[in-house]
C-alpha cells in the first residue's frame, strides 16, 4: 500500500525506520535531530507500536543502549545533532569493531551555518574515521527509502551505518510516498560473540576485518542505487554533488545540467566513479554541504592534471551552508538580479521568553555579582539560558559544550578564581554535569553551581528531562553537603531571598548547589491548555 | 504552475500553521512541494522564516534563490522587508501592519510603513484588528493567509478544505472560526488590491 504524506526530512526518516522494523530509538534532543524521536514517540502512542522510544540521558548512553539492542538481534536507531557525535564517539568508533547484529543506524544531523549550534562540524568525518559506511540522502523521499536500505545494509554486513543529514533536510517538508512495513526482528544473538569483547587479541583480528570491509563497502557504493553518474555534453567540468548539494546544482539547471554529474549519497567515496570523471573531464567541482571532506580526499597532496575546485580553492564558500545562490559562480552562472536589502531592517536575535525563570536567575545573579563581587566569573552551558549572554543580561563569561560549566568553574577555581559560578540547566546537568560535580566535591572546589531547573529540556521544545524530581538527591548522593543544596523559586517576588542565598553560598568555602526551580513557561502553557481542554 | 513563497515573522507568531495549511492544500491538489522551516534557537523571539515552494514539477532546492520569490507573507512589517532581496520584480508582499517590538533598536514604524507602501505590489493588512472584529484574536495568522490566497494560484475552496483537514479534530467551532478568518482576509485583499 502506498501513502503520500507531507513529511519533514526528520519525519520521513522516522517513518522509514518504523517501516524498516525498528525495535528501539535512543536519542538525546538536539536541533535539528529532535523531531525524529518525537515523531516515533507520537506514533508509538497513536498506533500502540511496541518500539522503545524514551529519551536517553545523553548521546553516549543512547549509542550504547542501541548497541545492546543490536547485539540482541533487533533493529535500533540512534539520533543526535552533530556535536552529539563527539559525546558518543567512544562508543560509536568502537562499534565498528564489535560490528552490529540487528541493524544499527546512527543518525547525525549536522547544522552548517550554525542555526542553532555552537560549532559547524561534518559528521561524515566520523564515518571515515571509524570505517563505518555513511549514507547521506539528498531528498525527503530518498531519506525515507534510504533508512530502510541502511538497516538492511547494516544487518547484511554486520556493521553499524552512519546516516548524515543536514538542517535543510531535517527541517524541510516534502511529499513522501511510504510503503508497507517490515516486521521487527525477534531476539537472536550473534553466532560469533568474540568480536563483542574488545580485548587486544580480539580487536587485532577484528581491525583487519574492518579494513577489509571498508574496501568491500567502497565497491558496493560504486554500484549503489543512491549514487549515480549522469553524463553531460560539456566536459570542461564534472561535478561531484554530495547529499543536498545535488539539489542546489540541479535547481540552477532547470533544463538539465550540461556537465557530467556524479551524485554521491553513499560512502566510502567510490574511487572508480571519481576516476571515471577525472578521465573524462578537465576539471572537477566538488559541491558538498559541510566541510571539504570529499574535495580533500580526491585532491591529495601532489598536483594532478585534473583541476579540482570546491570549498578549499574558493569557488565555493569555505564555511556555512550551500544555497542555490552561492553555488552559481562555481557553475559558471551569473549572480541573480535582486532587490537591494532594506536599510531599515535590524537584527532580531532570539531572547529568553517573557516570564521565564532563567531571567529571574540572571537578574539576581547580576545584582549580587556586579554590586559585590566585581571579579566574579560565570561559566555557563548549553540551553535556553545560553541566551543570558545577550543583552539585557550579559551575565556569562563562557559557554563551550554540554557540562563544561561545572568543570570549567572548578578549573578556574583551582587556578585561584573567586567567585567561580557555574550555571547549568537541569537536562544538561544529567547529560554531562554530574561527573564534573563529583570531581568538584572530591576536591572541595570553591564553586557555586546553579542548576536552573525548569523541569524540561527547553531549547529543543520541551522534552522530558532525565533527572526531574531528583536533583537534591543526586547532588547529595554525589557528596554535596545538604546544608549547601539550596532550592529557590525564581520569581521577582523572591528576589531578596535568592540574592541572600547566592551571597551565602559564594561565601561558603566549598561546593554549593543552588537549584532555582520553576516550570518552563512554554511547557506550563501546554500543560494548562491540556487541563483546560479536559 | 510554480509558486515560491517566503513566510516570515517573529518566533512564536505562528508562521508554521500558515505553511501547514498551504502545504495541505497543495498536497490535495497533487502538487510537488518543499518547505524549509526554522526550528530551535531562533524560535525564542528571533526572526523566523519559512521557504515554501509549490510546483507542478519536482522541486530540487529546499531554499528559494534570490530574486525568485513570488510572494512574501509576513506576520510582522519589518520582517517583510528583511527578505526583499528574495522577492522577484513582479512579486507581492502581503504583510501584517502591527509591529512586534521586542528589541530596543526597532526602527521608526512610520519609515517602515512608508517603505512598504512604496513597493510595487503590496497588501498591508491589520490582521489583529480583523481577527478581533471577527471575534477570535487567535486566528490572526489565518486572516493573513486569506489575504494572500488571491496570489497563491489555488482557489479559496482548496484552503477551506485544508483548514477542515487540519483543524477538524479540534471541533467545528475552531474550523468555522478559521474559515471565517480566511474569508475576511480574502475579502480585504480583493478590496485593497492596487
Amino acid at each position: 500500500m502506498i501513502n503520500k504524506e507531507l513529511f519533514l526530512g526528520d519525519e520521513a526518516l522516522a517513518q522509514g525506520a518504523i517501516d524498516a522494523g525498528l525495535s528501539g530509538v535512543y536519542a538525546y534532543p538536539g536541533t535539528p535531530s529532535t523531531e525524529i524521536t518525537e515523531f516515533i514517540q507520537h506514533k508509538v502512542v497513536k498506533e500502540r507500536l511496541p518500539i522503545h522510544c524514551r529519551w536517553s540521558s545523553n548521546e553516549k548512553t543512547a549509542m550504547e543502549a542501541a548497541l545492546g539492542m543490536s547485539f540482541a538481534g533487533k533493529r535500533a536507531l540512534v539520533c543526535m545533532k552533530h556535536v552529539g557525535m563527539n559525546v558518543c564517539a567512544d562508543a560509536f568508533i568502537n562499534s565498528a569493531f564489535t560490528g552490529a547484529n540487528g541493524g544499527l543506524v546512527v543518525v547525525a544531523a549536522d547544522d552548517p551555518s550554525m542555526h542553532s549550534s555552537q560549532n559547524e562540524q561534518d559528521s561524515r568525518f566520523y564515518g571515515n574515521f571509524a570505517f563505518i559506511p555513511t549514507f547521506e540522502p539528498s531528498s525527503q523521499q530518498e531519506t525515507y527509502d534510504m533508512i530502510r536500505a541502511a538497516f538492511d545494509f547494516s544487518e547484511q554486513h554486520q556493521i553499524p551505518v552512519l546516516m548524515r543529514i543536514t538542517t535543510r533536510m531535517a527541517h524541510s517538508r516534502a511529499v513522501v510516498e511510504t510503503r508497507s512495513g517490515r516486521a521487527q526482528n525477534g531476539m537472536h544473538y550473534p553466532a560469533n560473540t568474540r568480536q563483542w569483547v574488545l580485548m587486544p587479541g580480539n580487536s587485532r583480528v577484528r581491525y583487519k576485518a574492518v579494513l577489509e570491509g571498508w574496501d568491500e563497502y567502497e565497491k558496493l557504493a560504486a554500484k549503489s542505487q543512491f549514487n549515480s553518474y549522469t553524463d553531460g555534453a560539456d566536459k570542461s567540468m564534472g561535478i561531484i554533488a554530495c547529499g543536498i548539494g545535488y539539489n542546489y546544482v540541479m535547481d540552477n539547471f532547470p533544463g538539465g545540467c550540461p556537465f557530467p554529474v556524479l551524485k554521491i549519497a553513499q560512502y566510502p567515496l567510490p574511487k572508480a566513479l571519481v576516476n571515471k570523471m577525472a578521465g573524462e573531464c578537465s576539471s572537477i567541482l566538488v559541491v558538498e554541504e559541510g566541510q571539504p571532506i570529499v574535495e580533500e580526499s580526491i585532491r591529495g597532496v601532489l598536483p594532478t592534471p585534473v583541476k579540482i575546485k570546491g570549498r578549499i580553492t574558493g569557488e565555493l564558500p569555505r564555511m556555512g551552508e550551500l544555497t542555490p545562490d552561492n553555488v552559481r559562480p562555481a557553475l559558471g552562472l551569473p549572480v541573480r538580479e535582486a532587490m537591494e536589502p532594506s536599510k531599515l531592517v535590524v537584527a532580531r536575535p532570539p531572547a529568553l521568553c517573557v516570564g521565564c525563570g532563567h531571567r529571574d536567575v540572571y537578574n539576581a545573579l547580576n545584582e549580587v555579582l556586579r554590586g559585590e563581587y566585581k571579579g566574579a566569573k560565570v561559566f555557563s552551558d548549553i540551553g535556553c539560558y545560553t541566551l543570558g549572554w545577550l543583552p539585557p543580561f550579559r551575565a556569562l563569561d563562557t559557554v563551550v559544550e554540554m557540562g563544561a560549566s561545572i568543570t570549567m568553574a572548578k578549573g578556574a577555581a583551582d587556578a585561584g578564581q573567586f567567585p567561580a559560578v557555574a550555571v547549568i540547566g537541569d537536562s544538561t546537568f544529567t547529560h554531562s554535569g554530574m561527573t564534573g560535580l563529583l570531581d568538584a566535591v572530591n576536591e572541595g572546589a570553591n564553586i557555586v553551581v546553579i542548576i536552573s531547573d525548569n523541569l524540561t529540556t527547553g531549547m529543543t521544545g520541551g522534552q522530558d528531562s532525565a533527572g526531574t524530581g531528583r536533583f537534591e538527591k543526586i547532588c547529595e548522593g554525589l557528596g554535596v553537603d545538604p546544608a549547601h543544596i539550596r532550592v529557590v523559586v525564581p520569581l521577582p517576588k523572591n528576589m531578596d531571598e535568592i540574592r541572600n542565598i547566592i551571597r551565602q553560598e559564594i561565601e561558603h568555602k566549598g561546593v554549593s548547589v543552588i537549584i532555582p526551580r520553576r516550570e518552563c513557561i512554554q511547557t506550563a502553557k501546554r500543560h494548562n491548555a491540556k487541563k483546560f481542554s479536559k | 504552475m510554480k509558486k515560491d513563497i517566503i513566510l516570515s515573522g517573529v518566533g512564536g507568531q505562528g508562521i508554521l500553521s500558515i505553511a501547514t495549511v498551504i502545504g495541505t492544500a497543495a498536497l490535495a491538489e497533487g502538487l510537488q512541494l518543499k518547505q524549509a522551516e526554522v526550528h530551535g534557537m531562533s524560535q525564542r523571539g528571533g526572526d523566523v522564516q519559512s521557504n515554501l515552494r509549490i510546483s507542478s514539477e519536482p522541486v530540487a532546492s529546499d531554499l528559494i534563490p534570490r530574486g525568485e520569490a513570488d510572494i512574501i507573507i509576513s506576520l510582522e512589517p519589518m520582517e517583510a522587508l528583511r527578505y526583499l532581496p528574495y522577492l522577484s520584480k513582479e512579486g507581492w508582499i502581503i504583510t501584517n501592519t502591527t509591529p512586534f517590538v521586542n528589541i530596543d533598536n526597532y526602527p521608526d514604524t512610520e519609515a517602515i510603513m512608508a517603505e512598504l507602501k512604496g513597493m510595487k505590489n503590496v497588501i498591508l493588512i491589520d490582521v489583529d484588528a480583523i481577527a478581533a472584529a471577527e471575534g477570535s484574536p487567535r486566528v490572526a495568522n489565518i486572516v493573513l493567509l486569506g489575504a494572500a490566497v488571491p496570489f497563491l494560484g489555488l482557489g479559496l475552496d482548496k484552503f477551506e478544505q485544508g483548514i477542515r483537514a487540519i483543524f477538524g479534530r479540534k471541533g467545528d467551532e475552531v474550523v468555522e472560526a478559521n474559515i471565517k478568518a480566511l474569508k475576511a482576509g480574502w475579502d480585504y485583499a480583493q478590496k485593497n488590491r492596487k
